[in-house]
Formats: structure tokens, C-alpha cells, sequence
């Protein structure tokens, strides 16, 4: 692996670029493996880092039925933020966050983390009430994120209209300063240069079409679109279709899938210093590097894996941004599109042993897997490697939906993820 | 006259000459100009600078593919726009535009370093540094790379614009009125079915505009197209210019985007800037073209470089001239009937240089007629010039090797490299694309939806097979309306068809890291960046984009896509298709969030429901709070009153005499059907067939997980009808989840559902005096305990009115609940409070409401619950029945986590300092543990004033049940209170105040 950094730049500018290697080689796939993951998006690919970085263990495929990085971790709104209620969230994202502080110097790829803080502002009674019981349960959980009029919003935010005649007038916000965004196609591919770095093969458009057992229950490899590969363990990390993937290993899992859209606008001079979200309005926007405002919607209300989605949401979700923005008002729309998020009943994540010996699972992260990303690809890696929940992830089990156990942050908070 | 209009030419009217201004300097413009075409009758080619390199940059099209001239546009205050296209935006006088990305002036810019350091700044550069050290991102590169990109600046004032959208229903909609778009018209035009034709041009004639010459059935083609015209308006065809389809959705629906003021110098009062239309249309016809490609070689961007299509429709259509002496490099026959245009215009043809070693011989014969000097063979290796491209490098290439190369002198070069059938529309319907050998380029194949392409679109070049094409595909699509035509069949003469080949870059005998060979203009992508990006492993076209930006700039890949394609896969070694191509989203030229908001903006961003009472509230100085989508009077203060003593007084006033509260945004659904007493005994906890007509009783409703989602209290007025409540918020959610349950779980039931909040106002009131107060207002019911006991309804009269009216209670006082009939509402709050007035009748909001019913410990769903509460968890389980076989959230509960020991139970608060809590506070039992600490539960509501002297709240506590009369703790920032855990009742425990 050639090492990046601003002097090999210009030695490779020097001789004409000509000498910079493939970031991740092609390969076929082996007959066996220690561990194969399905899916090859950050979770995935963070999944294989970690354990050939942290376990030793390198004798790893991640396979992906398209391009590595070309499902959900390619097309979310890079935010990225801690400040969930319970302790369990709390500590799962804010440890993802710490993973996120020194993510580019680990890999040695700037994902340009940016620490822009996230906004998240309060329109109504509710809001206040739910964004202050966030902000304590934060501060006693020791997770930055606090409150902050309305005037201090716009001080931090000085695009924002804080006019009492607006339809919902903003009350107020909770911020979280050590809160961001990233950029999101940087992590799948720092993550894959550095797994590939350290032997993992990367196999993209290879469909894993099923999970085979041994008769005594226990995993025996996968089945693909380029024949059968063993594997002693198999991880599946495959968002939307985790459902799907795991049913031909019989277990089944409590997803829903929702199509979710997102748009920018075209490039600008700097405008948006930080994040802001609104879910009474139900939008999110921030700036990205290259200028363009990086707007989110709600979830579509129907389940669908189709990838185009409606007009109705995004003429409200453009309507709520102008209406907290006005000046946006003729800024234009460069392009818009969908993906598809895995949810579970309590709108919090899975990331789990199964039922079956050798099979794990790290799904349903809705809305939120982005800002996750480190931390759900560290703690699913110990558990593959230790067969055994990092303390961290130890809550988020498949069996909390049998016993009731839930974390159930939507339920809390009405607020998205 | 402006130096390089060409008299007698265009479609611009040379009668109405306007002035506007580009960077401050005015110019002239006739009326159908563009603000490209207007400065290059001035001669003015540098209209912009690149986003990285900052490289100046002209108009390389004619349309709204453009990716370099791009300006701010200005009319007035609050009227600037960042990013428009000038080949788009026509002027209008008055018109103010400035370049944009440059630093002091567009001539001289000193972010143009950066094109002297371009060997940094290669594709992806900015992932392999600024890493170190790491402090230095946030503070130093990232505001610098920031300040750096991003191309004009947003607009900063409020937009005094206004903005409409319709629906529209069609039995054929046409996008694209060029001749295949127009012959579809005709064809359908005599049908009888509704047909709208739109096209994002002011004018509609897509290629004809730039085809004057053409005959179409021995009718010039501008005489034809001017009869068409006249023809589709007179057959009641639908016309729209200036309007964008911008996206194809679901069951034929196109999202549409009209432009109505943008070119007018007086701005009509009350007419809106654009309008959103959503077409649901029978059948669609896509017929939107063509896009010519660049050629890919170093230099191919400075200023006065451009596509020769454009360079023609610049003459042709706007009566403009791009050089005195432009040259042309093509690998296609259309740039040659470009250099005869501008030939037979005045303009002296320097050369016209082929990469093919053979073309037609007519076209050899035609440039010889007009001494224009030919190099078939050929590439360009070069330019130069500044602002303004000044000459060519021209090289002989044979059998794959470049020869020495020679300058030609120039002040255009006009480039073709093909042309790319647009498909973007097609694509947004998950249409199925197969990759063409001949023809180098993706052609439709399926899509779902109901539309059929024609034209260009499908790669079949030149007018006549256009129109050919354009009635032949809306004859099919006619038919599948049942509709039969006769497809006319047209004979062009002067029909100005060819054929090409498409390239990756053209040869060079340059170095090729050294090469400034432009494919996307906008973000400087070069070849070199694409070569780069497959050097360094990324294989599929997803990452090669991402990686380079090529394809991501305001143009969305119209410009780059396909020659990107063609060197990737070359680079690759790989046939195009399995390089595969990048989706095209919506929309298809950037759209004004204005458009998408429509009408949504300030007070109509959503609807405001305000309840019959509302004005009377208004009127007598209530603050208001939003409830959902509702406007509630939170409370009504009294001369300088703040809301803790209006709500000190309104609360005394309730308890000693009367209160009236306007309940009516409260949710009502109507449950009838000889079923409904089942329906009710599955969908809540409670059991329903034992309560007898005339009584009512609390509804608990839980979700399938066994947690708190409603309640409300709920009357039966007949054995097979239910007035059932809701709480505001939750009105529309509880009606779809019986809804849910009803169609899809239990399509056996006969029940009825029907919501009727907004049919009925309803009037709480409650206090020692109300019984006084109404008595004498109600017929048909004695309020007395043995007639009307409490959780009693009857449908009688109030004051005459019809009414339903419920004893219950959310105060802990004696309590009447008066639905009538929606617009008797307010003639009834204003009979009871003249009634009232002997009584000490006082008016209170949702404030007030909130601590009486705190006083009570009766919950707020929402507010004391949280989606993760059970009834018992609220101390609610004589809410569930215990013999009933099912009820919505039965096996919820039943899990283990849901029957555990220590969850977080509802209790009462008492703080030992008498201080207030505050909603949402944490509760622990150790205070003095370090953070993290361990949470126990939280505060959900908290009130200063009331009836018992001191603060009061609520909270839910781990085993709060067990632990009453022990000591909590709530730290805050600057302390740490402590609160005795009490019963949620805080006021008249034993219910005597209910009795009359």
C-alpha cells in the first residue's frame, strides 16, 4: 500500500501520477475462508479492517453483489452525531464518534471528518420537553450536547429564521458541537484500501444468493454468484437485503424497508457553517465541501425496496428547508434520490449473534447506519472474532425482540434518526 | 449593431433592442437573445471560470446542457440567483448578471494559481493529504478548501417571488418539441384526446430553429413550423415553452417546472415566478433529443471553443456569428454543415480538421466550393490563448502514429465528437438501456411505464427521420389509447443527416500526464483524472465518477458522460456496458426550491385547524401554542398577567366555581356497526360489552408491543354505536391504525369507521358550579347522580342545540363535556359564558388543563408515557381486562421484559426545597457517582402553580411503585435536588369532588 500523504503527492505529481497503485486489486475469490461478510459497504468493509487490524485474523472476503460503497453508504446525508437518549445508544454512537475523531490518520485516507456541529431545533412544547431530557440524559452520560435558545441558535446558525410568525417557530435547539460530517464515499474506500492492505479480498458484483449449514445447524460457507465458498464464519452486513440473506439461513429477522430520499442543490461559496435538523418540519441540512446544500427527508410511509421516490415528500421536505431557511428560496434543486433503510421496531440497530452457530448480523440501522459506521464495524468485528458481544454492542441483540427489551429511541424522542 | 450580428439572420427581433449589464458593463441584446448569445454578438467569449483549476472559460453550447457560462442573475431586491446558465436566461431590459468564481475579475483571477499547481490537484488529491497534522482540518484546510469551491454565492434576502403548482391530467403528453415532438402532436392533434406538447425552449422547434433551410414538404422549415403551430393551437393542443420536465415518477406521473417571469421586463402583479405542474398522463412521448459531445484534447476549453452545433444555432437561431475565423475539429459530418453555415455567413473558415481518414465526398466537394482548407486525418493536439482560444496545433496521424504538428491561426474552434441521445427521463423510469456498437452510445430498450421515444432520443439523426419517427411512435402510443391515426410520412429536402464515430481522447504526440484535455468542464475533470481514478482500482463507472467528480457538476453529466465512459472503459479494457453507466436523477436541469415548495411557504406552509372557538379566544387575548397541525389557546391573560399567575387564577377559578375549556381539537371517531362492541373489545384493553348504552368509561389503546399509544374517554350511545375519543396528536394515527386493523386483520367485522373531530365542537366545563350553570340549559337528561351519574353520555339539547353530552372529568371536579354540532360552537361557548357569568365562569387554556390533570395524576400520552410504557408501568392495569381472549398489544405484554420487576413506573414528585423540576430531567438514587452515572428515570411533567401550594411533578422511576416515600435525586448543571417519590395524586384523592 503506498502511503498517502502530502509528499507522495508530489512525488507522484512529479513523475506524472504514473506510479500510484490500485487501491483495492481485483481478485477471485479463494475456496475458504475464516470469515466471510456480506456486503461491502462501510459497515462491511470497517467489519474486515478492524478484524485483520484489532484480531489478527486476515483471511477474510467481503462480497457484494454491486460496487463495494454503492448502497446506502454512498447515498446518506454524512450526518453524524451521539447525542441518543438511552444509555445503550449513547454509548454505541458515542463511541463510533470517537472512532470518527482519528478515522483518517487510522486509515490513512481523509474521510474529512468535520466537526461542524449538529443542530437540532425545537418548533413546539413536545420538542423542548424531548430535546432537554436528551440534553441531560447526555450530560449524565457525559455525551456532548446541550441546549441552546433561540437566539443562540442563530448565532450559530445565521442562515436561520427565528421570526415568531413562522408556521412552527423555533424555540430553541440542542447542540452538539463534536457532531459532523464526513465524506461517506471516502470511508468504504479507506476502509477497503486498508483491508486489502492487510490480505482481505474484496469481491464486488459476486451476489451471495445463500447461506448454507452444516446439518448440525451450524454455518458452512455461502453460496454465490461465482460458485460455493466456505467460510468458517459468516457475517452479514447487507442493509436492505439483510432480511433476504438471512432468511436462506432461516433466520428471520424483524425489518421493514423504506425508501429514503435525499437531494442537493448545486455548489455555492460557504453559506451553512454547521448541521441542522428539524423533525417537527421533518428536514436535515448541511453544507458539503464542495458547496452543494446536502438536504434529508423522512422516510417515504410506505415499505418498498424500489429506488425512485416520490415527488410529494421532497416538495415538502424542500417546502420545510425554505420554510426555516427563506433565503434558500431560489437556490435550485441540482439532483435528488432514494435508497433503501432497514428498520426495526424500535428503530434501533442489530448488530448480534444468531440462533444459528457461526452467523452474525448487523442490521437495521435505518436512517442513522452512517454516523455509526466505526463503531458498529468495531464491535461487530469483536464479536465475529470473539464470538461474543463487545460490551458495547451486548444490548443490541435479535433476542430483544422476543423479550421486550427494546431501545426504543423513535418511541422516546419522535425523533429520527 | 453589434460587431458580430449577422444581418437578415435569426429569430431575434431586431426592432427591440434591449440594454443589460455583465459585470456592470451594459450591452445591447434584441429580444429573443439569450445573455450568451447577446455577449457573443459582442464578441465577448469569457463568460466564466472553472470551479478547481479557475480556468476561463466561454459558452461551449447553446443550451441548457451548459456547464461553463454560468452568472449570478439580478432584478432588484431580493431577486439574485447564483449558477444560471447564459445560454438558458433570455434578457430582458434591465437584466443584471456578473461572472462568478473569481477573484478581483473575471480577466484576471488569481485562484487561476491553481491551474499553474495542476499537477496537485489530480483526481481524489484531497483523500491522500491535509491529514497531518490532524488539527489542522478543521481549522486550517477544510475553510480553505471551502472558501475554494462552491461556484457563485447564494442568495441572502427573503424571495419577494411567488410560486404555484397544478395537477394536469392528459391522455398524451409529448416532452420535447422538436420535429419528432411536433409530428407526435400533429398525428394525436386530430384524435380528440387532450395532448400537451411541453418543451424547456421560449420557443418550441428544437433542430428546426437551427435548420432554416430545410424543406418539409416543399415548405420552408420555419413557415412549416410557424403552420404547425397555428395548427396544434387551433386543434386545442396544449403548448407549453419555457417548461422542464424534470422527472418521470410512478404510473406515468412527470413532475413539470414552468418558467413565467424569468424573460419579462415587467413583472406582471400577482402572477407567480414558476409553477410546479404534476402531469398524470395516459401515455408519454419522449422526444427530447439529442446532445452533442465535446472532443476530448488539450485545451479543448478556453474560451471561443465550442460544439459546432452550437456555434450554428448561435447563427441561425439568434442571428450570431461566433468568429471571424473559426476552425473546426470533428469526428462526425454535422460540424461540417456548421462551418458552411458560418462560410456562407461571412465568416472565413480557417480549416476543418476530420479524425477521419474518409468522409463523404459532397462534403469534401462543399468545403471546396467555399475554399475551406480540409485535414482529414487528423488531430488537434493544442491550443492557445489566453481568454480567448487564438490558434490550433494540428498533427497528420497514420497508422496510429502522431506527426509533427502545425499551428493554425483561429478565434473559434468548433468541436463535434458525435451526438448522445438524451435519456434522462427515460432513465428516471428504471428504463432498461442497450449499448449501440454503431452508433457508440446507450438507446432506449424497456421501461414499465407507458411512454414510448422518438426521435433523436433513439439515435435516428436528421429532420425528416425525426418527424417519420415522431408520428410513427405516437401512432402507437394513440393506439394503446384506443385511438387510431393515419401516420403521416414526410419528405424533407435539405435534410442535413450524417454519421460520425465517437473517440475516447483524440490521439496526441503530448505527453499524456500532461494533457489538459477537458471532459467534464465544470469540475476539471480531465482524461488524465479519469486514467488516474481506473489506475488506482476503481473498476466501476459509480467510482470512477465519485472518485474524479466527472459527471457530478451542474450540467449532471450531459457534457461528460459518455466520453468519460468511453475513456474509462478504454482505460479498462472493457466494452462500455460492463463499465456500465451512472443514474440519471431528477431533476433534469436544476429547479428552483421555489418550485417545489409552491404555495407552501409562511402561513400556508402547513395548514393551521382552528377549532369554531378560535376567534372567540383570539379575541379575548389568548396566547396560543401549536398542538400538531392545531393552533390551542395555552391560556388567557388578564392585564399584565405572565402565564404562571394567569394560570394561578384560572386554575383557583376552576376549582371554586367554573372552568370552560374548548376541547373540540380533541380526536373523534365514530365506531358503529352490529360488530362494534367486538371491534372495540380487540382494539382496546379495556372490556366494552358489559358497558351498557348511555355510559362511558377510559380507553387505553396500546401498539402490537404492548406499550401506552392512546386513550380517550369513550361512550357507547347505542349497543352498536361508540363515540370514541382520541388525544389531539394522535387523532389521524389512531384512525389509520383501526383502519389497519380493521381491512387488513379483521375484514370479517361489520364496523363502520368515520372520523368526526372537526364535525363537532366540544366545551369541557368543570368546577363545584357547573351543575348551576347547566341544569337550566339542558333538556332532556336530569343532572343529577341517580339520572346522569359520572362516565354517563346522552344525545339531548343544550341551550336548545342538539347535543351530545358526557359527564367526565379531567380536573378532578364536577365535569360536563358538550359536543354540538361543529358551527354551533361558538354560539354555545358564548351562551354558557353570559350564563356563566353569575357563576364565576373563567375561560382556560391547555396550561391550565395540564395542572389541574397533573394535580390528578391523570397522564398525558406522549408526555407522561413515551412509547415505551406499559399500563401497568403507569399504573393503569384496571385499564386491561383480564378475561378477554385478545386485544391489540395482549402478547406485547406478555413478554418477559414487559412483566419484569423494576421498570420504570409512573410516580408522583415532591421536591424537599420546593423548588420546580424541570421536564425531562434525569432522576438517579446515588448522586455522588462520577459520569457516566446511572440513570433511573426522568421527569415528565412539571408545574409551578396550582392548587396545593407547591410544585408538583411527575416522573417515571425505576420500581417506583415499591419505592413511595423514598428519596430521589435530579442533577442538574449547577446542583443536585432531591425529590421524595409520592403517589401521582396530588389532589382529592378520594374522588369527592366528582359528586354533585
Amino acid at each position: 500500500m503506498t502511503h498517502f500523504s502530502a509528499l507522495s503527492l508530489v512525488k507522484n505529481a512529479l513523475s506524472g501520477h504514473k506510479n500510484w497503485t490500485e487501491q483495492w486489486p481485483e481478485v477471485e475469490p479463494k475456496a475458504e475462508y475464516d470469515v466471510i461478510i456480506v456486503g461491502a459497504g462501510g459497515h462491511g468493509l470497517g467489519a474486515a479492517h478492524y478484524l485483520a487490524k484489532e484480531h489478527g485474523i486476515t483471511n477474510i472476503a467481503v462480497i457484494d453483489k454491486g460496487w463495494l460503497g454503492g448502497g446506502n453508504t454512498g447515498r446518506n446525508t454524512t450526518i453524524i452525531r451521539s447525542n441518543y437518549l438511552y444509555d445503550e445508544s449513547a454509548r454505541l454512537y458515542d463511541h463510533a464518534v470517537d472512532l470518527w475523531q482519528d478515522l483518517s490518520q487510522d486509515l490513512n485516507y481523509n474521510v474529512m471528518y468535520s466537526n461542524r456541529g449538529v443542530l437540532m431545533l425545537a418548533h413546539n412544547v413536545h420538542d423542548v420537553q424531548s430535546f432537554k431530557r436528551h440534553v441531560h440524559a447526555n450530560r449524565l452520560n457525559g455525551v456532548d450536547n446541550r441546549w441552546l435558545t433561540k437566539e443562540e441558535c442563530k448565532d450559530y446558525c445565521p442562515p436561520l429564521s427565528i421570526s415568531p410568525d413562522a408556521r412552527y417557530p423555533v424555540l430553541g435547539g440542542a447542540l452538539q458541537k463534536r457532531a459532523g460530517t464526513a465524506r461517506h464515499d471516502a470511508v468504504a474506500w479507506g476502509y477497503a484500501r486498508s483491508a486489502a492492505a492487510r490480505g482481505v479480498d474484496i469481491i464486488q458484483n459476486c451476489a451471495v444468493t445463500a447461506i448454507r449449514r452444516h446439518p448440525d445447524g451450524s454455518v458452512a460457507g455461502v453460496e454465490t454468484a461465482k460458485g460455493f465458498i466456505k467460510a468458517k464464519k459468516v457475517a452479514v452486513s447487507a442493509a436492505g437485503h439483510t432480511s433476504v440473506v438471512m432468511q436462506t439461513a432461516d433466520v428471520r429477522l424483524p425489518l421493514e424497508s423504506y425508501p429514503l430520499q435525499a437531494l442537493v442543490s448545486e455548489p455555492v461559496k460557504p453559506v451553512f457553517p454547521c448541521v441542522v435538523m428539524s423533525n417537527a418540519v421533518h428536514a436535515y441540512i448541511s453544507q458539503s465541501d464542495k458547496g452543494e446544500l446536502v438536504i434529508g427527508s423522512g422516510t417515504d410511509q410506505y415499505t418498498s425496496y424500489s429506488q425512485r421516490g416520490g415527488l410529494p415528500l421532497i416538495e415538502h421536505t424542500v417546502a420545510a428547508i425554505c420554510e426555516i431557511f427563506p433565503m434558500f428560496n431560489r437556490m435550485r434543486m441540482l439532483r435528488k434520490w432514494g435508497g433503501i433503510v432497514d428498520v426495526t421496531p424500535d428503530r434501533s440497530a442489530i448488530i448480534s449473534k444468531t440462533p444459528v452457530e457461526g452467523l452474525y448480523v448487523n442490521c437495521g440501522w435505518g436512517t442513522g447506519g452512517f454516523k455509526a459506521t466505526p463503531g458498529a464495524a468495531h464491535t461487530f468485528a469483536w464479536t465475529i472474532a470473539k464470538n461474543a458481544p463487545h460490551p458495547i454492542n451486548a444490548p443490541f441483540t435479535l433476542e430483544r425482540f422476543r423479550t421486550g427489551r427494546l431501545i426504543d429511541e423513535a418511541a422516546a424522542a419522535a425523533v429520527a434518526h | 449593431m453589434s460587431r458580430f450580428r449577422v444581418r437578415g439572420k435569426g429569430r431575434v427581433d431586431a426592432a427591440k433592442p434591449m440594454i443589460f449589464t455583465f459585470d456592470g458593463t451594459p450591452y445591447t441584446a434584441l429580444k429573443g437573445d439569450t445573455v450568451a448569445s447577446a455577449l457573443l454578438a459582442h464578441g465577448v467569449h469569457l463568460m466564466g471560470r472553472s470551479f478547481k483549476y479557475h480556468r476561463p472559460r466561454g459558452a461551449i453550447a447553446a443550451g441548457s446542457e451548459e456547464p461553463n457560462a454560468l452568472i449570478g442573475t439580478r432584478r432588484g431586491d431580493g431577486r439574485f440567483e447564483p449558477n444560471t446558465r447564459a445560454t438558458v436566461q433570455e434578457v430582458w431590459g434591465g437584466l443584471q448578471t456578473t461572472s462568478q468564481n473569481k477573484f478581483p475579475s473575471l480577466r484576471f483571477d488569481v485562484g487561476a494559481v491553481n491551474d499553474a499547481a495542476y499537477m496537485l490537484f489530480s483526481a481524489g488529491f484531497y483523500y491522500k493529504t491535509f491529514m497531518w497534522p490532524k488539527s489542522f482540518w478543521d481549522r486550517v484546510y477544510e475553510p480553505f478548501i471551502r472558501a475554494a469551491a462552491g461556484l457563485g454565492v447564494a442568495p441572502t434576502e427573503e424571495d419577494p417571488d411567488s410560486y404555484a403548482s397544478r395537477y394536469l391530467h392528459c391522455d398524451l403528453l409529448i416532452v420535447g418539441a422538436g420535429p419528432a415532438g411536433i409530428a407526435a402532436a400533429l398525428a394525436a392533434s386530430a384524435t380528440g384526446r387532450s395532448v400537451v406538447l411541453v418543451d424547456e425552449n421560449a420557443e418550441i422547434g428544437g433542430t428546426l430553429l437551427s435548420e432554416p433551410d430545410a424543406q418539409i414538404d416543399g415548405t420552408p422549415a420555419w413557415d412549416w413550423l410557424a403552420q404547425s403551430r397555428a395548427d396544434l393551437l387551433a386543434a386545442g393542443v396544449k403548448i407549453m415553452p419555457r417548461t422542464t420536465a424534470i422527472g418521470y415518477y410512478h404510473q406515468n406521473m412527470i413532475g413539470m417546472v414552468q418558467k413565467l417571469t424569468d424573460h419579462l421586463t415587467e413583472l406582471p402583479a400577482d402572477t407567480p415566478r414558476e409553477r410546479l405542474w404534476r402531469v398524470r398522463a395516459k401515455q408519454v412521448v419522449l422526444a427530447q433529443g439529442a446532445l452533442e459531445k465535446p472532443l476530448v484534447f488539450h485545451g479543448n476549453d478556453r474560451p471561443g471553443v465550442m460544439l459546432a452545433g452550437a456555434a450554428q444555432t448561435y447563427l441561425n437561431r439568434y442571428g450570431v456569428k461566433v468568429g471571424d475565423s473559426p476552425a473546426v475539429v470533428t469526428s462526425h459530418d454535422s460540424a461540417w454543415f456548421a462551418a458552411f453555415d458560418l462560410a456562407d455567413a461571412g465568416a472565413r473558415v480557417q480549416v476543418i480538421i476530420d479524425t477521419r481518414a474518409q468522409v463523404r465526398a459532397d462534403l469534401q466537394e462543399a468545403a471546396r466550393a467555399r475554399s475551406i482548407p480540409v485535414r482529414l486525418g487528423h488531430t488537434v493536439t493544442a491550443t492557445a490563448g489566453r481568454l480567448r482560444v487564438k490558434n490550433l496545433r494540428v498533427n497528420a496521424v497514420s497508422g496510429g502514429h502522431v506527426g509533427a504538428g502545425t499551428w493554425i491561426n483561429c478565434d473559434a474552434l468548433l468541436m463535434s465528437g458525435g451526438w448522445t441521445p438524451s435519456l434522462h427521463l427515460f432513465s428516471h423510469t428504471k428504463g432498461r438501456l442497450a449499448w449501440d456498437d454503431a452508433l457508440t452510445t446507450f438507446l432506449p430498450e424497456h421501461t414499465p411505464e407507458a411512454c414510448v421515444i422518438a426521435g433523436a432520443a433513439r439515435g435516428l439523426w436528421g429532420v425528416q427521420a425525426a418527424l417519420n419517427d415522431g408520428a410513427a411512435r405516437a401512432r402507437e402510443a394513440l393506439d394503446a389509447l384506443g385511438a387510431t391515426v393515419q401516420a403521416a410520412v414526410y419528405a424533407v429536402a435539405k435534410d442535413r443527416t450524417g454519421t460520425g464515430v465517437s473517440l475516447h481522447e483524440l490521439p496526441t504526440d503530448r505527453s499524456a500526464s500532461k494533457a489538459k484535455a477537458f471532459v467534464d468542464f465544470q469540475n476539471d475533470v480531465t482524461a488524465k483524472d479519469l486514467r488516474l481514478a481506473v489506475r488506482e482500482g476503481m473498476r466501476s463507472i459509480e467510482h470512477v465518477k465519485r472518485y474524479t467528480t466527472n459527471g457530478m457538476a451542474t450540467d449532471q453529466g450531459k457534457m461528460s458522460n459518455i466520453n468519460g465512459l468511453n475513456i474509462a472503459a478504454d482505460a479498462l479494457g472493457k466494452p462500455q456496458p460492463q463499465v456500465g453507466l451512472t443514474t440519471f436523477r431528477p431533476p433534469y436541469t436544476p429547479t428552483s426550491f421555489g418550485a417545489f415548495c409552491g404555495y407552501h411557504r409562511g402561513d400556508h406552509f402547513e395548514v393551521l385547524r382552528r377549532t369554531q372557538i378560535d376567534p372567540w379566544a383570539e379575541e379575548n387575548g389568548a396566547v396560543f401554542e401549536p398542538v400538531g397541525q392545531w393552533r390551542r389557546a395555552r391560556y388567557f391573560p388578564q392585564g399584565n398577567e405572565d402565564m404562571d399567575a394567569a394560570v394561578r387564577r384560572e386554575c383557583a377559578a376552576t376549582r371554586a366555581g367554573i372552568g370552560m375549556f374548548d376541547a373540540s381539537t380533541l380526536g373523534k371517531i365514530e365506531v358503529v356497526g352490529p360488530d362494534a362492541v367486538e371491534f372495540m373489545n380487540r382494539m382496546y384493553t379495556n372490556p366494552w360489552t358489559k358497558l351498557a348504552p348511555g355510559r362511558c368509561r377510559y380507553g387505553l389503546l396500546l401498539g402490537d408491543d404492548g406499550f401506552i399509544r392512546d386513550d380517550g374517554v369513550i361512550g357507547r350511545l347505542d349497543a352498536d354505536r361508540f363515540h370514541v375519543t382520541t388525544t389531539t396528536g394522535g387523532a389521524a394515527r389512531v384512525m389509520n391504525m383501526m383502519e389497519d386493523y380493521l381491512q387488513t386483520e379483521w375484514p370479517d367485522l361489520e364496523v363502520w369507521l368515520t372520523s368526526t373531530t372537526e364535525q363537532w365542537s366540544t366545551i369541557a366545563l368543570n368546577g363545584p358550579n357547573v351543575v348551576k350553570l347547566l341544569a337550566p340549559l339542558v333538556e332532556g337528561v336530569a343532572l343529577n347522580e341517580a339520572d346522569f351519574p359520572h362516565m354517563s353520555c346522552v344525545e339531548c339539547t343544550v341551550a336548545g342545540m342538539p347535543a351530545r353530552l358526557f359527564r367526565v372529568s379531567f380536573t378532578g371536579e364536577v365535569g360536563f363535556e358538550i359536543n354540538v354540532a361543529a358551527p354551533l360552537g361558538r354560539q354555545l361557548w358564548e351562551t354558557l359564558w353570559a350564563a356563566g357569568q353569575p357563576h364565576g365562569i373563567t375561560a382556560y387554556g391547555t396550561e391550565t388543563m395540564h395542572v389541574l390533570r397533573a394535580e390528578k395524576g391523570y397522564i398525558i400520552v406522549g408526555q407522561d408515557t413515551d412509547g415505551t410504557v406499559t399500563p401497568y408501568d403507569a399504573g393503569m392495569g384496571w385499564a386491561v381486562a383480564k378475561s378477554k381472549p385478545d386485544f391489540v398489544g395482549m402478547r406485547g405484554l406478555a413478554r418477559p421484559d414487559l412483566k419484569a420487576a423494576n421498570r420504570r413506573h409512573l410516580v408522583g414528585l415532591l421536591t424537599e426545597d420546593h423548588s420546580l423540576l424541570e421536564e425531562g430531567a434525569q432522576i438517579v438514587f446515588d448522586p455522588d457517582q462520577p459520569i457516566p452515572m446511572t440513570m433511573r428515570g426522568h421527569v415528565t411533567s412539571a408545574y409551578a402553580t396550582g392548587t396545593t401550594g407547591r410544585p408538583i411533578a411527575l416522573g417515571l422511576v425505576e420500581g417506583g411503585h415499591e419505592k413511595l416515600g423514598e428519596t430521589v435525586y435530579i442533577p442538574m448543571p449547577d446542583r443536585t435536588i432531591a425529590a421524595k417519590i409520592t403517589s401521582s395524586v396530588f389532589f382529592d384523592p378520594d374522588n369527592t369532588r366528582l359528586k354533585i
